[in-house]
């Protein structure tokens, strides 16, 4: 166990503003290039794509957090919280790009299309569940509400993930690849959690995280 | 149940007979002789293209044009990949010199035709809205003849009553086809008086010069009042038949996509709402712009359908 020890030592003394500002930087980069014509000759498009395929690889990297821990012992829990905020980040960034760019603000439009494309309503519901999940990410939420009612609280993203990545494989005509992969990371990671696959002794997992003040607001329990 | 209903044009707006029949002069006197014959090609576009002559066409919309470039670069075209930059990136390897297509089923004269007869017959220029089904619109100037005078030089029996397409099947050109994206090939079709119709269109190019890869070569069918996915590209087969024909979208999910697919602003795709669209290569901010029955023909083409309900017979 030498090599994660050493490993999670260098990953500590990361902080996690720079988690931040790394995670931020495919979006500041895209929003530039939609500004600039970088982005092509359908930019709310492809900026509303971009977004939402960043915010879905976020969502599954935080969801990974643990069992990669478990499969390697390089703990990254750490990070969970800013990983989570910035996924939520980016689906806000994506929410704002279809209400602005692609619906300008026509708020008959947003309902209809709420109410009739399964996909959308899928896409919303999973925004809405992810909402108390980025309000109550700080240490405050979790004395409020007590660890193991955060804790419950939190595993909503269980159900967030699946969700946004169906609502990627429904928006497409066809059948494709790309969203399929989304989707079946998502489906594996729902299993590797529920620990079939978990190859690591017993007592490692003892030293599983509880929520504390350090790391508390993470997304995932 | 709303009821559709067709566009009456004010009587303000009907141009007098006289002029209807003599439109070609009425817009030569119009624009002043000297603007409207033929002309060669255009300043912007592919300087290595081959250039086409064309005269101008008074089915011409005002419309400002769509830049070439965002033309060239922004296509579905599945035979070459699913995203909207993939054809201009795969098309370049496609062979479309030798190039006939196969005309047959109920005709007293089935045949082939080849490219360089199709590109010898008269050309017109004729800018047109091409209003997608996934809510983007263009307009582009086309190259080419109205589909009726590719039809009328052949003996069509009584019987057919549509007229079905067929895209080129040729995987180790076109590498969309090597998934399986949709059903190979390719299939379009139009009932016999919609093919007929003088908008609809054979096209050989666009913005002056031959048709390039990525945007249906080296032939294509326009039909400016539908979705554009009815626009078939490549075509290799032009047959007669009696029954409606399949078609690649509707084999791929009817409820979604229908037979006709005129463009219609109140019927909605379950994925989209037709009521707007966004003009590719306008930017970020551009605003939407409403979308118009039979996307703004429908004063040519409304007739075509009249007694029918446009809501079933989507």
């Amino acid at each position: 166990m030498q090599l994660p020890q050493f490993q999670n030592r260098v990953i500590k003394s990361v902080p996690e503003w720079l988690v931040y500002v790394v995670g931020f930087a495919p979006a500041a980069w895209l929003v530039y290039s939609a500004f600039t014509g970088g982005l092509g000759f359908d930019p709310a498009r492809s900026l509303e794509k971009e977004i939402g395929q960043w915010a879905l690889k976020f969502l599954l990297v935080s969801l990974a957090v643990t069992p990669f821990w478990h499969l390697t012992g390089i703990n990254l829990a750490k990070y969970r919280r800013a990983l989570g905020l910035i996924a939520f980040g980016y689906v806000a960034v994506h929410l704002a790009t279809y209400t602005g760019l692609d619906k300008q603000f026509n708020l008959g439009e947003i309902i209809e299309d709420i109410w009739k494309r399964p996909y959308i309503t899928i896409g919303m519901g999973a925004f809405v569940l992810l909402l108390p999940l980025a309000i109550t990410s700080n240490a405050a939420s979790v004395k409020r509400l007590g660890a193991a009612t955060w804790k419950k609280l939190h595993k909503l993203v269980y159900l967030i993930v699946p969700l946004g990545a169906l609502h990627y494989v429904m928006l497409t005509k066809t059948w494709q690849l790309e969203p399929m992969l989304y989707l079946a990371a998502a489906l594996l990671l729902l299993v590797l959690r529920h620990r079939i696959f978990d190859l690591r002794a017993r007592p490692q997992r003892r030293a599983a995280p509880t929520p504390n003040l350090a790391q508390a607001g993470s997304l995932a329990p | 149940m709303a009821v559709f209903r067709f566009p009456v044009p004010l009587s303000s707006e009907i141009t007098p007979k006289n002029v209807f029949l003599n439109r070609r002069s009425f817009m030569a006197a119009a624009a002043g002789a000297s603007l409207l014959p033929s002309f060669p090609a255009f300043a912007e576009g592919n300087p290595d293209a081959k250039k086409l002559t064309a005269t101008a066409s008074t089915f011409s919309t005002t419309d400002e044009k769509t830049p070439y470039d965002a033309v060239i670069a922004y296509n579905n075209f599945y035979e070459f990949g699913t995203a909207k930059e993939d054809p201009a990136e795969n098309a370049a390897s496609l062979t479309t010199n030798p190039w006939t297509i196969k005309v047959d089923g109920m005709i007293n004269n089935p045949g082939t035709i080849g490219i360089e007869d199709l590109l010898a017959m008269p050309l017109e220029e004729r800018i047109y809205r091409l209003r997608c089904v996934e809510a983007w619109s263009m307009v582009v100037p086309w190259i080419g003849f109205s589909l009726a005078d590719l039809i009328k030089k052949y003996d069509v029996q009584g019987s057919a009553k549509y007229v079905a397409f067929e895209t080129l099947v040729r995987p180790e050109e076109m590498s969309g086809q090597q998934g399986s994206a949709l059903d190979w090939p390719y299939v379009e079709g139009l009932r016999m008086d919609e093919a007929m119709h003088p908008l609809a269109m054979v096209a050989v190019g666009l913005y002056g010069e031959v048709m390039p890869n990525q945007n249906g070569a080296p032939v294509r069918i326009i039909v400016p009042w539908k979705y554009g996915f009815k626009s078939i590209k490549s075509v290799v087969r032009m047959a007669f038949v009696e029954q409606q024909p399949p078609t690649t979208w509707n084999i791929q999910a009817p409820s979604e996509y229908g037979f006709y697919s005129n463009v219609n602003p109140e019927v909605d795709h379950p994925r989209w709402s037709q009521a707007q669209e966004r003009r590719v290569g306008t930017g970020l901010f551009a605003e939407r712009i409403s979308t118009l029955p039979f996307n703004g023909y429908g004063e040519q083409v409304a007739s075509l359908y009249s007694g029918m309900d446009l809501r079933v017979n989507f």
